[in-house]
């Protein structure tokens, strides 16, 4: 009955805690090591006009759904304008309106977005576009070159990679050619692919978006073509009929409307500058969540103030200690002096560094212990005794870091880190069992105790596991279910075959 | 590694943590622990029943009392000093006699001399709780200083030899006694250096025995042989420590009796978390004795029923060693 009741709380925990931890790494990006950074840019359009006499209004297309890029934050920064953002259908427009303005103007429109392989591609599925209203002559080509292209292919894919080969030869059939006769640049032979391709009843559009390098002050707009199979978008380069996205393509908006639109304003120039920089990714993944309003994060360490967090960095290791001791004393079975006592020893190794930390432990406890035992002869009282042992003890960490610092050793100082109470009682316990048990029990348990406490200082010093906890502290909970299961191991200590060894048969 | 946890495991070997979480917990109610935890509440519930125990001299219960001491033992000149919160005989100072010269000096099990203040100071620390399982203050116990049979005369350094019998649900699995050595400095006591020996339960006749772990058949002081030793009025400690399961209502214990040359089997004190080592005493694990009592387990059987059920059940194996001379 105990049993199931405890394994269910030991699974429950660890579900809890494996599911939090997974959560957080998985949908908010949580990193898992410690410094891991994470490609991001600021891409920065400037606008520049010059005002006209009435009101002005300045709409910029600005990024929604951009396939492997994940925006973390944009603004705009612009004098004196009132700004919004508007949704229309799938797009987002950036609106500046103001009453007056004269002179030049230029209004700014900020984007940070980092890499993220996984940001949503999903767009809605589009209705089959109802077919374009053309003119003659342009029908018949149009007809003739859909007729002609959908004999040469399977599907919408295949489609559009073909009427994108017909449409880049070299040398042209009339058709293409009279198609293409009007087409200006690359915007223009995309668009007319999408007219082409809605003849034929493919959803397609034209995207466009700039290739992001480390440092451009002047990036340009690559236009690209994107159809939609019925089942997810798919991209292709208009140049070679190539299903691909380039490199690092931040798709800025789609559809035919322009860029930007300035009503009330002249000599529009539009200019695109990017910056790359590496961000903290667990600072992505707090501002992010901070963004979407997560409770987990919002209640997380995070929260807490600076200071505060680098105490809880220390305090969560000391679970993992506990576990340490648990393993230790149940599993092999190594007897310490006090409980937890090995846990706060390792904790101060954290300070004082490992080999001088033990130098020192060592050098207090022994010169501790004779003094106790000086201190015996004087037959106090059992409470007395112990407040003395804690003087001496305070005394003489005073006394070696005094020293040392004379010698020069600036490494003695550290000594005050030691836990002074912990030390007193220790020193107190092992003289009681020097002299009831004999200096041998008494050096294998304080043997036993450093070993113990190495262990813990061992395990706790691990860089990737503070950050680890640190980060998703519910990773304590499947800590707890092991504590708890380890809490039903009813099974052999090791150092208990040994001790039975005569007994097996 | 593995496949020797196997065969202890196969051996009926109980472990530390089986102990602690499979019988103690089951078995022993945290709220009955004060019955054997204060000795002097052991001796008083022991008393009632009608269980022969040491006499009690006198309690010193405060550092107040500790003036008390030379009054309360006045009378005698040999007396044991132990804490009533203590464990494995810690803290217990055995005083065999007293300076011929100078009545306050006593004389130690181990002959040396010893001052009132030192003892005085001793006591202190007891009352202090140096020596209690919790740290708290305890209450120090001045009772009769056991003289023990002759029987083991031969197989113990000074000190008190004592017999242990592991009592489960009542009926007594297993039993040795223990005998001090030298280097356990009197005490009887397996992990301070004491030879234990198992006890055959249904004759009373000590088996081989170990020492540290390591198996003797003679003890390292005096070079007697442990085994073939007729522990005497078996029947009646058997009966006694089977009563110790209704005076603590602990279904998992360990019964210490010493055998005193005029008064018999005494009992000394009564433990809810008795050690192991008595597994490696009698060379077997305790597991299957356990699981028999299980079967034959009878809620009604009186004390003396379930001693001699255990008796019956409980027959030493044939010793694989040449069995020594009957004493």
């Amino acid at each position: 009955m105990t049993r199931r009741y405890v394994f269910t709380l030991a699974i429950l925990l660890t579900v809890t805690g494996v599911g939090m931890f997974l959560y957080k790494w998985q949908s908010l990006g949580f990193p898992l090591s410690v410094q891991q950074q994470t490609p991001t840019w600021i891409v920065e359009t400037s606008i520049r006009f010059d005002a006209g006499r009435g009101s002005i209004k300045v709409n910029l297309q600005i990024p929604t759904l951009t396939p492997g890029f994940e925006r973390l934050d944009d603004y705009a920064v612009s004098k004196n304008y009132g700004f919004g953002v508007n949704y229309v259908g799938t797009r987002r427009e950036a609106q500046w309106t103001i009453r007056r303005a004269s002179g030049p103007q230029t209004l700014y429109y900020r984007i940070v977005v980092f890499e993220n392989p996984n940001a949503n591609q999903s767009d809605i599925t589009p209705p089959f576009p109802l077919p374009p209203v053309i003119n003659e002559p342009m029908k018949t080509a149009v007809d003739v070159i859909v007729e002609e292209v959908r004999e040469h292919s399977a599907d919408a894919a295949s489609f559009t990679a073909e009427l994108l080969r017909l449409a880049n030869d070299p040398s042209p059939n009339p058709n293409i050619e009279l198609l293409l006769a009007d087409a200006g640049g690359r915007a223009g032979f995309v668009q007319t692919m999408t007219t082409v391709l809605a003849a034929a009843r493919i959803p397609a559009r034209m995207i466009r978006g700039i290739e992001l390098a480390d440092q451009q002050r002047q990036a340009d707009i690559v236009p690209w073509l994107e159809i939609h199979d019925g089942d997810r978008w798919r991209y292709f380069n208009p140049a070679t009929g190539e299903e691909s996205l380039p490199d690092d393509y931040l798709i800025w908006w789609r559809g035919g409307e322009p860029l930007v639109s300035v009503e009330g304003g002249s000599n529009v120039d539009v200019g695109f500058a990017v910056k790359r920089y590496y961000l903290d990714t667990m600072e992505i993944a707090r501002q992010r969540a901070a963004r979407d309003e997560a409770v987990l994060v919002d209640f997380s360490l995070f929260s807490l103030p600076i200071q505060t967090q680098a105490v809880y960095a220390v305090i969560l290791m000391i679970p993992l200690g506990a576990l340490v001791v648990v393993l230790m004393r149940n599993v092999i079975g190594i007897d310490t002096f006090g409980t937890f006592m090995p846990v706060l020893i390792a904790l101060s190794f954290r300070e004082t560094q490992l080999l001088r930390g033990i130098l020192l432990f060592t050098l207090l406890v022994a010169l501790g212990l004779s003094i106790r035992f000086l201190l015996e002869r004087l037959r106090l009282l059992l409470v007395p005794r112990l407040s003395a042992v804690l003087i001496v003890v305070v005394l003489l960490m005073l006394l070696i870091s005094i020293l040392t610092h004379k010698l020069g050793i600036e490494t003695g100082l550290s000594v005050a880190l030691f836990p002074m109470v912990i030390i007193a009682m220790t020193i107190e316990r092992m003289s009681v069992v020097w002299e009831e048990r004999g200096p041998g029990d008494a050096m294998r348990s304080a043997t036993g105790s450093l070993t113990v406490a190495l262990l813990a200082y061992f395990v706790m010093g691990m860089n990737w596991l503070e950050h680890i906890v640190f980060t998703f502290p519910e990773l304590l909970l499947v800590v707890l279910a092991a504590v708890i299961l380890l809490g039903r191991y009813t099974g052999y200590r090791l150092t208990e075959l040994k001790r039975f060894s005569s007994l097996a048969k | 590694m593995f496949g020797l946890a196997r065969k202890l495991a196969d051996a009926g070997v109980l472990g530390l943590n089986k102990r602690n979480a499979e019988l103690i917990m089951r078995l022993n109610p945290r709220h009955l622990y004060p019955r054997v935890d204060d000795k002097s509440l052991t001796k008083k519930l022991a008393l009632e029943a009608g269980m022969a125990v040491p006499d009690l001299y006198g309690l010193i219960r405060n550092q107040g009392e500790v003036r008390n001491f030379q009054e309360i033992v006045a009378e005698h000149e040999s007396f044991v000093i132990k804490p009533a919160g203590g464990s494995g005989g810690d803290g217990i100072v055995v005083i065999t006699g007293r300076s011929k010269r100078k009545r306050d000096n006593f004389r130690l099990a181990n002959g040396l001399l010893i001052t009132r203040e030192e003892l005085e100071h001793h006591i202190s620390n007891v009352v202090g709780g140096q020596y209690s399982l919790t740290g708290n203050p305890d209450i120090a116990m001045v009772e009769y200083c056991v003289k023990f049979d002759p029987l083991f005369n031969d197989v113990s350094f000074q000190g008190v030899p004592d017999v242990r019998v592991i009592v489960y649900r009542g009926y007594p699995a297993m039993a040795m006694v223990r005998l001090p050595t030298r280097s356990s400095d009197g005490k009887a006591n397996l992990h301070q250096g004491a030879v234990g020996a198992g006890v055959d339960v249904a004759s009373g006749r000590t088996l081989g025995g170990v020492l540290q772990n390591l198996v003797v058949d003679e003890h390292p002081d005096t070079g007697s042989l442990i085994g073939g030793l007729k522990i005497p009025n078996w029947e009646f400690i058997l009966e006694s420590s089977a009563r110790g399961y209704e005076v603590t209502g602990l279904g998992y214990l360990g019964v210490d009796i010493v055998i005193d040359r005029d008064l018999g089997p005494l009992i000394l004190e009564m433990n809810a978390r008795p050690g192991l080592n008595i597994q490696i005493a009698n060379g077997m694990g305790i597991v299957n004795r356990l699981k028999r009592i299980d079967e034959i387990y009878d809620p009604a059987a009186d004390p003396a029923t379930r001693a001699q059920v255990a008796q019956r059940e409980f027959v030493a194996p044939v010793p694989e060693r040449p069995a020594s001379a009957v004493a």
